[in-house]
């Protein structure tokens, strides 16, 4: 069941535009926030209230790469490695994540708290390297800073 | 949130006109924006006329500030004046292009100045509806403006008969949800219809027909924050500012190895040498610069030797590169330019849509075979291999994602060829070993 505030999110953002369907693509992203990832349910909702096929709604999902299909960890580290990270030791702070949390590019730790994922330009160059830990940014990222982040995160859930 | 202190290091060389309200106290607040000539600028256009605001914003130079660098008042004024559908006007906040994050602090730190300038570029084309078209992992910022524009409603600065003006504006946000391609003002126009971001066939333009299939302007963040500079100082100030037809400043975003990485506002045709050396304090730990992308990882790579250009348009095309979008990216002796080309590879064949051949294949080959070349496996003929699939996506895609994968891999592969030459000869990367973590 989709939350009723979640159901009257969906009719104000439809609301803002001359054609329901464009609509779609946030309302996909805010079911996600949510749900934590995209449910049948979701896409049928969404393709009702937009008056579209449900088939149509999953088009979309295949193109926007932050939307997904099946549940992320609680923290989805994604971590930055295009150019202005690459030099600045992105791929290192992947390596340590990648290490420190048992897992690879696009996996989530078996007790469902932590993913992860190598992301493209998040626009926190000039923080490089930096990474997102769901919407908030972490820059200027060190091994240790990781470390930290971690160990909070476990323990309180939140940093 | 950012953290401010990395992005603004502030330098004396700095000419504040969209950062000037950076990092007052409570900077998103419109009583913050009020005190600080705050919705002054939409009153004056109001009174001006669009006639008159389009033309002052012609005679500003000012060009598009997502990179391609077009006259915005000349953009606007082909949007056609006598047509019976609604016009609307985008922002596109969709800040995707690597080594880019200028946006980001204009909207984090002056959220009402982009509303203001949406707004008078709605007024100028006689559009009634404006989206800013935000980037899906810019949640934070998405909330700001949405509290600026509940802001801005309240005071009566956007919605039904603007300050008792009879100029009706109604604004909103729009998220995306993660795609490079949707930078392409023809592809975010497709995402905005619930859409995938595929881009559209131009002509005809959005400018006559865009979203809905009604006249749109789309403009950047940065030049949109531009526009109530121009309005309320006038376009000979804005215009003398830069150079000639490039008027105004520019956000320029120094990452990469550079001493003092952040955005800093300085004058259209600032040299570069002076932006790396005194600006960005140099390079770190004493090594020598030997590259420079000069705007995004779309352009052509400069040399160190190349460096003694004005940063404008003009000056850069002339160079056989392009300003681009801001982003400064210095790297140093140390890093391998092969790995390099392939990282900036690896993004656009992540990021091709699909859509036109020339860019989905041609991307998806010139990364395995960087990929190769990186690894040690590379074979003589390489290289030239790779500057043959460049060249057959430059100019035959469908839109600029296949070019901007061509160019920098173009540069790259005919400047440092030799490196390309060391790495087939020793069958591994000669630079692995110096190749440590700079976090600095």
């Amino acid at each position: 069941m989709l939350s009723d505030a979640l159901i009257s999110k969906f009719d104000q953002v439809i609301a803002r535009y001359p054609l329901k369907r464009s609509a779609i693509v946030p309302l996909l992203l805010f079911a996600q926030d949510e749900i934590g990832y995209i449910s049948d349910e979701a896409i049928d909702e969404i393709a009702r209230r937009v008056e579209v096929r449900p088939i149509e709604v999953v088009e979309d999902i295949g193109y926007y790469s932050m939307l997904h299909r099946q549940p992320v960890g609680k923290h989805n580290f994604q971590v930055c490695t295009n150019v202005s990270c690459q030099l600045r030791g992105g791929e290192e702070i992947l390596e340590h994540c990648s290490q420190r949390l048992g897992i690879g590019h696009k996996q989530t730790t078996p007790d469902g708290l932590f993913s992860l994922e190598e992301v493209e330009c998040l626009g926190a160059c000039c923080g490089a390297p930096a990474m997102q830990v769901n919407y908030d940014f972490y820059e200027n990222l060190t091994p240790e800073r990781v470390d930290r982040l971690i160990a909070e995160l476990r323990a309180n859930g939140k940093p | 949130m950012s953290d401010y202190q990395s992005y603004m290091k502030g330098s004396p060389l700095e000419v504040k006109v969209i950062s000037a309200r950076f990092g007052v106290p409570n900077p998103t607040a419109i009583d913050t924006y009020l005190a600080h000539e705050g919705y002054q600028a939409l009153a004056k256009a109001i009174q001006m006329g669009p006639e008159a605001v389009i033309n002052e914003v012609k005679n500003s130079q000012l060009r598009g500030r997502g990179g391609a660098g077009f006259n915005t008042g000349l953009k606007w004024s082909f949007v056609p004046k006598s047509t019976d559908k609604p016009k609307y006007v985008v922002c596109n906040a969709d800040e995707s292009e690597p080594a880019t994050c200028k946006d980001r602090p204009l909207m984090e730190y002056d959220p009402h100045q982009l509303i203001e300038g949406t707004a008078i570029a709605g007024y100028a084309i006689g559009a009634h509806q404006g989206y800013i078209f935000i980037r899906g992992e810019y949640r934070y910022l998405m909330d700001i403006i949405d509290r600026a524009i509940a802001e801005a409603y309240g005071r009566g600065y956007l919605g039904r008969n603007i300050q008792g003006s009879g100029f009706d504006f109604d604004l909103c946000t729009h998220t995306g949800a993660g795609a490079y391609e949707c930078g392409e003002e023809t592809a975010l126009l497709n995402s905005l219809e619930g859409l995938r971001g595929y881009p559209r066939v131009k002509p005809p333009f959005p400018a006559v027909v865009g979203v809905y299939g009604c006249p749109t302007i789309v403009n950047n963040v940065e030049t949109l924050c531009n526009v109530p500079h121009i309005v309320l100082k006038g376009a000979e100030w804005f215009a003398g500012l830069g150079t000639p037809k490039n008027g105004g400043t520019r956000l320029f975003c120094l990452s990469g190895h550079i001493n003092r990485p952040g955005v800093y506002e300085l004058a259209m045709g600032f040299p570069l040498r002076q932006m790396i050396e005194d600006v960005g304090g140099g390079i770190p730990g004493g090594r020598k610069l030997k590259s420079v992308i000069p705007g995004g990882s779309s352009c052509p790579l400069l040399t160190a030797d190349e460096i003694d250009v004005p940063m404008d348009f003009d000056s850069m095309a002339k160079i056989g590169s392009m300003l681009g979008s801001g982003g400064v990216v210095m790297i140093d002796e140390d890093a391998c330019m092969v790995k390099v080309a392939q990282r900036i590879m690896k993004f656009y064949a992540h990021e091709s849509c699909g859509w036109c051949i020339p860019c989905r294949e041609g991307t998806a080959w010139l990364k395995a075979l960087l990929d190769r070349l990186h690894g040690g496996g590379g074979l003589p003929g390489d290289p030239d291999t790779a500057l043959d699939a460049s060249y057959n996506i430059l100019g035959k895609s469908l839109c600029p994602l296949g070019d901007a994968a061509a160019m920098p891999t173009i540069s790259i592969v005919k400047k440092f060829r030799s490196e390309f030459d060391d790495h087939i000869r020793l069958g591994k990367c000669p630079f692995e070993r110096k190749a440590v973590a700079v976090a600095v």
